[in-house]
C-alpha cells in the first residue's frame, strides 16, 4: 500500500540532519480563532501575567497607555519573552511573532481551549500524542506522518492539518490499512452505539470490553472532543478509569467487598464465600476475565489481602470492580455450587472422553462456529456430537442412561 | 456547566432494554439545554458504579428512567452512585410524590441532584395519552375509545400498582376516554381478563413499562390473547373476544418520555430554557391528514 505521507516523512527526515536530532515540524498557519484565543487569554489576565507556549511566553505590556495610538499599533502592548530578552510588540507585531512560531500557539490552543480541563480527556488526547513527553516539533512532524495508538481494539491514528488542528481516524485493528471508501464512514460519535450493540455474528453485546467488537466502519475524521467521546461510547468509562489508575487514583473494589454489597436477587452471592479459601475467585476470573473473553485489565482481587492466582491481563484501560456480568453469572454459580457432588457411572471409549473435552473447550472457547460441518476428526464436530448423543442418550435425555437424580430422591 | 445523568436497567441479553434511554438522550441532547447528557445503567455499560466519574459538568442531575419508586430508585441506585447520606426519608415520598434529593456522590466527590423516576411524574400521564395516540394514529383518540393502563402489581413492589392508579385516575378526570382502567399482570384486575372490563368496542393497551422486553413482547400479548405465541406477532388492533385492542408496547418508548426526564431535571432546578416546549413540539404525533 503507498503511503501518501512517506515523500513529506522522508523529507523532514532530511532536513532535520543538519538540524540536530530536533525533527521538522510541518509549516503551520496560524487560524485566526488561535490568535484571538490568545488576546482574549491575555486580556483575562493581569499585564505581566503570561500566558506559556512551549518556548516563550506572551503577556500584556505594563507599559503606561498610550490612549491615543491605535491599540494594534501600540508598541508596548504586548511582551513576548522567549529566553532571550523580553520584546515589546503590538497586536500587528505579535501577530507576526506568534505566527513563526505557529505550532506552539495551535498546540496551546487545542489543549487549552478546544481539548479543555475535563481530566480524562485532556489525559488521553495528550497521552495519543505523548505530549507531555515530546515536543511540539517532534509531535508535529509524527503527527504529520500520523501518530497509530491501540486502545481495546480500536486503532486510533491522529493526524495534524496546516492550521494545527488534530484530526483522529478511529476504526477496528482489524481494518488497518482498508480505505475509508471501503468502510462504512460515520461523524457522529454516537453512532459509535449502533456498532458496538451486535458482534459480526448478529449477536447481541452484554459487555463492551469483550473482544467481539464488529470492524467495517470507520471515523475518518474526528476532532479530539469527538475521538473522546467515540471512544467513550465504544468503551464506556474506560479513559476515566485509566485516567484515575495514571494518577495513582484507581479505587479497586475487590471481590469480597463487591458481593457482599450486593441485594435483592443477588444478595445470595456473598454466600459463597464461605472462609474456604478463594479458589471459585479463580475459577470465575478465569472464565469471565481472561483477555480472550474481556480487554479490561482485572486489577480486584478477591480481598485486600489476597489476590487471585490467575493472570488480569495485559489490557490498556484497568477493571476496578467484578461487572454485572461478573455479578450475574455469580449469582448462577452461587446456586450450582452449593449442590454436592456425587458419583455417577457412565462407560465411555478413551474417545468418548477425549470427545467431551472436545465439546466443552470448543463451547468455552467460542470455537463451535469454526468447526467445519464435516470435519469429523474434531470432537465437537456436530456429526460427531449428534452420534454421541444417538448413542449414550436415554430417551429422556440422560447421559449413559443414569438420571440425574437417584430413584430415591 | 450542566449535565443530565438518565440512568436506567438495561439488560444482558436484550438490546431493547437500553433503546429508549438512548432516543430519549439524543432528543434531550437536540433541545441543547444540558452542556452533556450521559447515560448509566445497572445492566450494561458504563455502569451506575462509573457513570458519574465520566461527567465533566458541576450541576448534575441525575433522573432515574424506572416506573415507580422502589428497590432501584430508593436502594440499588443511591447505594450504587455512592450518594453519601442517602436515606429514602430524604424522598418524604407517600410513594409517588419523590421529586429530587441533592447528595454528595462520593465517587466524584460533588454534589448531584437526585431526582424520582420518572414513572411517577404527573407528565407522565401525559405520556400514557400520547402513546395511545401513537399506536392509533389519531392525535384526538378518546371518543368511543376505552383506556386500559397496565403495570405489574403489587407482587414486588406496592408503588408499581400506586403508579398505574394514579395515571388511570388523572387521565380518567380528563373525560377524554369513555373508560379508563387499570389493570394488572399479577393481581386483580388481571389484565388476562380486559375484555370483560371494558364496554367500549375498542381499547387501548398502554403497558406502563420503560422498554419492550418479555412482558410486553411475550408475556402481555400472550395474557391478553393477541396472541397465543409471541413468535407469531399480532394486527394492531388485534379482536379478542369482540374488542379491538390496540396494543401500544412499553409506553417508555413513546419520543414523549424525554419530557418527562426534562421535568424531572426541571423541579430540580435545572435551566432548561425552552426545551420543554421544544420537547413537546417535537415528539408531537402527525395528525395523519
Amino acid at each position: 500500500m503507498s503511503d501518501p505521507t512517506s515523500a513529506e516523512a522522508d523529507a523532514a527526515d532530511d532536513g532535520s540532519e543538519d538540524a540536530g536530532s530536533e525533527p521538522d515540524a510541518p509549516e503551520i498557519d496560524l487560524p485566526s480563532e488561535a490568535f484571538d484565543a490568545v488576546l482574549d487569554a491575555l486580556a483575562d489576565r493581569e499585564p505581566g501575567e503570561p500566558v506559556r507556549f512551549e518556548g516563550f511566553s506572551v503577556a500584556r505590556g505594563a507599559d503606561e497607555d498610550d490612549e491615543d495610538a491605535p491599540v494594534e499599533d501600540a508598541p508596548g502592548e504586548y511582551v513576548l519573552a522567549d529566553g532571550d530578552r523580553p520584546v515589546g510588540l503590538s497586536e500587528r507585531e505579535l501577530h507576526e511573532a506568534l505566527s513563526e512560531r505557529a505550532a506552539a500557539v495551535t498546540d496551546w490552543y487545542t489543549f487549552e481551549r478546544v481539548v479543555g480541563e475535563f481530566g480524562p480527556r485532556r489525559a488521553f488526547l495528550r497521552w495519543i500524542e505523548d505530549a507531555d513527553g515530546d515536543t511540539v516539533a517532534t509531535r508535529y512532524a509524527a503527527l504529520a506522518e500520523g501518530i497509530e495508538r491501540a486502545w481495546g481494539e480500536l486503532k486510533i491514528t491522529a493526524t495534524v492539518t496546516d492550521r494545527g488542528e488534530r484530526r483522529y481516524d478511529v476504526r477496528h485493528a482489524d481494518d488497518a490499512g482498508v480505505p475509508v471508501d471501503d468502510l462504512d464512514a460515520y461523524d457522529d460519535p454516537l453512532n459509535a452505539r449502533d456498532l458496538v450493540t451486535f458482534d459480526e455474528q448478529g449477536r447481541y453485546r452484554p459487555l463492551k470490553t469483550a473482544p467481539s467488537l464488529a470492524g467495517g466502519w470507520v471515523f475518518p475524521d474526528l476532532g479530539p472532543r469527538d475521538l473522546y467521546e467515540a471512544v467513550e461510547t465504544i468503551y464506556p468509562a474506560t479513559v476515566a478509569n485509566w485516567h484515575r489508575e495514571r494518577e495513582g487514583e484507581l479505587d479497586v473494589t475487590h471481590w469480597r467487598e463487591t458481593m457482599e454489597r450486593q441485594a435483592g436477587i443477588y444478595g445470595v452471592v456473598k454466600t459463597w464465600d464461605r472462609g474456604e479459601g478463594y479458589e471459585h475467585v479463580n475459577w470465575v476470573a478465569e472464565a469471565c476475565c481472561d483477555d480472550s473473553q474481556c480487554l479490561k485489565r482485572r486489577e480486584w482481587q478477591y480481598d485486600d489481602e489476597t489476590d487471585l492466582d490467575v493472570d488480569g491481563g495485559d489490557g490498556a484501560f484497568p477493571c476496578r470492580e467484578p461487572c454485572s456480568v461478573v455479578v450475574s453469572a455469580a449469582r448462577k454459580w452461587t446456586r450450582l455450587e452449593s449442590e454436592q457432588p456425587r458419583t455417577y457411572e457412565f462407560d465411555l471409549t478413551p474417545s468418548e472422553k477425549e470427545q467431551v473435552e472436545d465439546i466443552i473447550d470448543a463451547v468455552a472457547d467460542g470455537r463451535t462456529d469454526e468447526i467445519r460441518e464435516a470435519d469429523t476428526k474434531e470432537g465437537a464436530n456436530r456429526y460427531r456430537a449428534r452420534f454421541l448423543r444417538a448413542k449414550l442418550f436415554d430417551d429422556e435425555g440422560n447421559l449413559g442412561g443414569v438420571p440425574t437424580e437417584s430413584a430415591e430422591e | 456547566m450542566q449535565s443530565l445523568v438518565i440512568v436506567a436497567h438495561g439488560s444482558h441479553l436484550n438490546p431493547e432494554s437500553s433503546a429508549p434511554t438512548y432516543d430519549h438522550a439524543d432528543t434531550i441532547r437536540a433541545t441543547g439545554a444540558f452542556d452533556e447528557v450521559r447515560t448509566g445503567f445497572w445492566k450494561e455499560e458504563p455502569h451506575f458504579r462509573e457513570v458519574l466519574r465520566t461527567v465533566e459538568g458541576d450541576e448534575v442531575y441525575v433522573v432515574p428512567l424506572f416506573i415507580s419508586e422502589g428497590y432501584f430508585t430508593e436502594q440499588v441506585i443511591p447505594r450504587e452512585l455512592r450518594l453519601a447520606g442517602w436515606d429514602v426519608s430524604e424522598w418524604d415520598s407517600d410513594g409517588l410524590s419523590a421529586d429530587q434529593a441533592t447528595l454528595v456522590a462520593e465517587d466524584i466527590d460533588k454534589e448531584v441532584h437526585y431526582c424520582g423516576p420518572v414513572g411517577t411524574h404527573r407528565a407522565m400521564t401525559d405520556v400514557i395519552v400520547r402513546r395511545a395516540e401513537s399506536v392509533t394514529n389519531d392525535a384526538d383518540v378518546g371518543d368511543g375509545f376505552g383506556l386500559a393502563v397496565v403495570g405489574h402489581g403489587t407482587e414486588r413492589n406496592e408503588n408499581s400498582a400506586k403508579a398505574i392508579e394514579y395515571h388511570a385516575d388523572r387521565i380518567a378526570e380528563r373525560d377524554r376516554f369513555d373508560e379508563v382502567k387499570p389493570l394488572y399482570m399479577d393481581e386483580d384486575p388481571e389484565v388476562d381478563d380486559l375484555p370483560e372490563h371494558f364496554e367500549s368496542d375498542d381499547v387501548v393497551l398502554v403497558p406502563l413499562f420503560i422498554a419492550d422486553g418479555y412482558h410486553t413482547q411475550e408475556d402481555i400479548p400472550e395474557d391478553v390473547g393477541l396472541c397465543e405465541d409471541h413468535t407469531e406477532g399480532y394486527d394492531v388492533p388485534e379482536t379478542v373476544d369482540g374488542t379491538r385492542i390496540w396494543y401500544a408496547g412499553a409506553v417508555g418508548t413513546e419520543p414523549l418520555m424525554a419530557d418527562v426526564v426534562l421535568e424531572r431535571a426541571d423541579d430540580a432546578g435545572a435551566d432548561l430554557g425552552t426545551a420543554l416546549d421544544d420537547v413537546r413540539e417535537t415528539t408531537r404525533v402527525a395528525t395523519g391528514d
